[in-house]
């Protein structure tokens, strides 16, 4: 277990690399920075408070990880999402985008199918188990934003993800 | 924003097959699946019939060459071992000299510019060893930034003579033209001569942008874009850059388009939930009409040149597979039944093929099959090629190879049908998501 939650850490802040690329979002995406924009103007800290888009990045874990073509959840992936739904139902002050990404191992088109496949996966399991439908919204990147760039298996496993992005949602709307 | 031929002018048509020449007819290189001997030609440096054209000619002779080379049909025969030299396109050709160079074809011509800068380019063309010309000498005319495309004519008439095939050196291809590394790769819509000439970007780089198709004109592009924070059908007008979004249903993702052989329609997908289907809008009603219905991702939708049937990917059985279905939707025909998995199909210009990408045992492959799915053929085969698109006439197929790890890159690559003459498509960054246009 304890090598899991390493492995959580270490892709998050990942994650938080790939955040600050240009074209994320595009002008009409809220993103990651809105949501810790909104969470640094509320006063809150870094990874320390618990209700920081920090600390559901790093100690919850914002993402969770698919087989080959599949877009099934795992009972790991499950864990995390249990962890994700808590958060959220304390910190009903933001919404979710969830994006979702596929290894480059496939065709352009396709894999844009099967990251919003994945994405959808997440937002459906996030619904089962009571966020409201109207804070989770979801896009697919395809193989676009890899997090990973190798092209072996050991990166595919990382890029093949659907990423929840917290975005300040009834701050601002 | 780009000049077009401002006047294209044949002195005469090339009507009747030319006047019977040698005992085996006229010259002309038969393309079959078997090996192919390049056919010789010459093309001396075209004659400069006015005072400043020498550069001008000694472009559009090399350009002219390159084409023709560039197919894997043709072989010059160098400069330096011609005898003979054309120093005057009147002038009776000494088929002698030719014959002894062993050149096939001879290409004369002449440039000149006229008193307001317009360049003009003639030529005939020659079969060696019957001593005759094959069809009538032609004048092509245009301002100086259309040099190349006066190449590209000359040599369409060139090569369509010689091979009896529909030309494709006067086309452009849209792509995306990519930098930065992979994890925060920049992607633009760029338009490009079909040799990769006069590069002009179309995106300003500030949104992910992907699979650029030309309309059947070429006058317009759809793609699909990340402009509003979800990827989204977008159509865009080539002469002025200016681009609108699709109104397809808002909040949802749409992508993979294209357009119906008239223009009029274009066929795309859009995701609800998990589930992805193939829809088709009238351009002038907006009318949007669903013709997939199935819970699995079906998406990469094409026309066949009539414009009666659709191909199109699915994974319904489990992986993704090609099918055949009407074009108003229904019940579809799976063709593709090897080993692996199929992708991005594209029908031939000709209607009988239909090509695709494939993935098996870990490698990616161009290929083209008939359209009933038998025959078929393996064209490449790579860490990861994808994306292929038809040249007119349907003999040469372009398509994106990316290479592998953290380096890795995408260039643009065209193969013959037969899977020879595989070639590098040269660009000034990396370059993805090939789309031909048609002869201009």
């Amino acid at each position: 277990m304890k090598h899991i939650h390493k492995a959580i850490i270490v892709v998050a802040a990942l994650g938080l690399a790939a955040c600050s690329g240009p074209d994320r979002f595009g002008p009409g995406g809220a993103g990651a920075g809105g949501g810790m924009g909104a969470g640094a103007g509320m006063g809150a800290g870094g990874a320390a408070d618990p209700a920081s888009p920090a600390y559901f990045q790093q100690n919850v874990g914002d993402r969770v990880l698919f087989a080959v073509d599949q877009s099934s959840l795992s009972p790991e992936a499950q864990a995390t999402l249990d962890g994700q739904v808590a958060w959220l139902q304390r910190n009903s002050d933001y919404d979710a985008v969830i994006e979702g990404h596929a290894d480059e191992q496939g065709t352009r088109e396709y894999n844009l199918a099967l990251g919003a496949r994945r994405a959808n996966a997440v937002m459906e399991y996030l619904i089962s188990r009571g966020i409201a439908e109207n804070r989770l919204r979801f896009v697919s990147y395809g193989k676009e934003r890899p997090v990973e760039i190798c092209s072996v298996e050991s990166c595919y496993a990382k890029n093949r993800r659907a990423v929840t992005v917290l975005a300040a949602g009834s701050l601002t709307s | 924003m780009r000049a077009f031929l401002s006047l294209l002018v044949a002195l005469s048509c090339w009507l009747a097959p030319v006047a019977a020449t040698a005992q085996d007819g006229p010259l002309r290189i038969e393309i079959t699946e078997g090996v192919i001997e390049p056919l010789p030609f010459a093309a001396p440096t075209f004659v400069a019939e006015t005072p400043g054209a020498e550069a001008l000619a000694e472009e559009i002779s090399r350009v002219i060459a390159a084409d023709l080379v560039g197919t894997g049909l043709f072989r010059e025969i160098p400069r330096d071992a011609h005898i003979s030299r054309v120093s005057n396109f009147a002038a009776p050709v000494s088929f002698a000299d030719w014959r002894a160079v062993n050149a096939q074809a001879l290409i004369t011509g002449a440039v000149s510019t006229d008193p307001s800068g317009r360049v003009i380019v003639k030529f005939r063309l020659w079969d060696v060893f019957a001593g005759t010309e094959l069809g009538d000498g032609m004048q092509f005319a245009a301002d100086q930034s259309g040099v190349r495309r006066l190449a590209h004519k000359v040599a369409d008439q060139v090569y369509s003579r010689l091979t009896g095939e529909q030309p494709y050196f006067d086309s452009r291809v849209v792509f995306v033209s990519e930098t930065g590394p992979k994890d925060a790769r920049q992607k633009r819509l760029a338009i490009m001569d079909y040799d990769g000439a006069n590069v002009q970007y179309l995106t300003d780089g500030g949104s992910i942008v992907l699979a650029p198709r030309f309309s059947p004109d070429g006058s317009r592009v759809l793609y699909t874009s990340y402009q509003t924070g979800e990827p989204r059908v977008r159509v865009l007008q080539v002469g002025t850059a200016s681009s609108q979004m699709l109104p397809t249903t808002d909040g949802v993702m749409s992508f993979a388009p294209r357009f119906s052989p008239d223009g009029n329609t274009v066929i795309y997908s859009t995701t609800q939930g998990s589930n992805t289907d193939i829809y088709s809008m009238s351009l002038s009603s907006g009318q949007i009409r669903r013709l997939t219905d199935a819970p699995s991702i079906e998406t990469a939708p094409g026309f066949s040149p009539d414009g009666s049937r659709i191909v199109f990917e699915s994974d319904r059985s489990g992986t993704q597979q090609l099918y055949v279905m009407p074009a108003s939707g229904g019940e579809a025909t799976r063709i593709s039944f090897g080993q692996g998995r199929y992708g991005t199909p594209v029908w031939s210009p000709r209607g009988d093929m239909i090509a695709f990408t494939k993935q098996n045992a870990g490698r990616f492959h161009i290929g083209v099959m008939r359209t009933d799915g038998s025959e078929e053929r393996l064209l490449t085969a790579s860490f990861l090629d994808e994306s292929p698109t038809w040249a007119p006439g349907g003999r040469v197929i372009m398509f994106a190879r990316e290479t592998q790890g953290e380096q890795g890159s995408s260039s643009l690559y065209s193969v013959d049908v037969s899977g020879r003459n595989l070639q590098q498509v040269r660009t000034p960054s990396g370059a993805s998501d090939p789309s031909w246009g048609p002869l201009q």
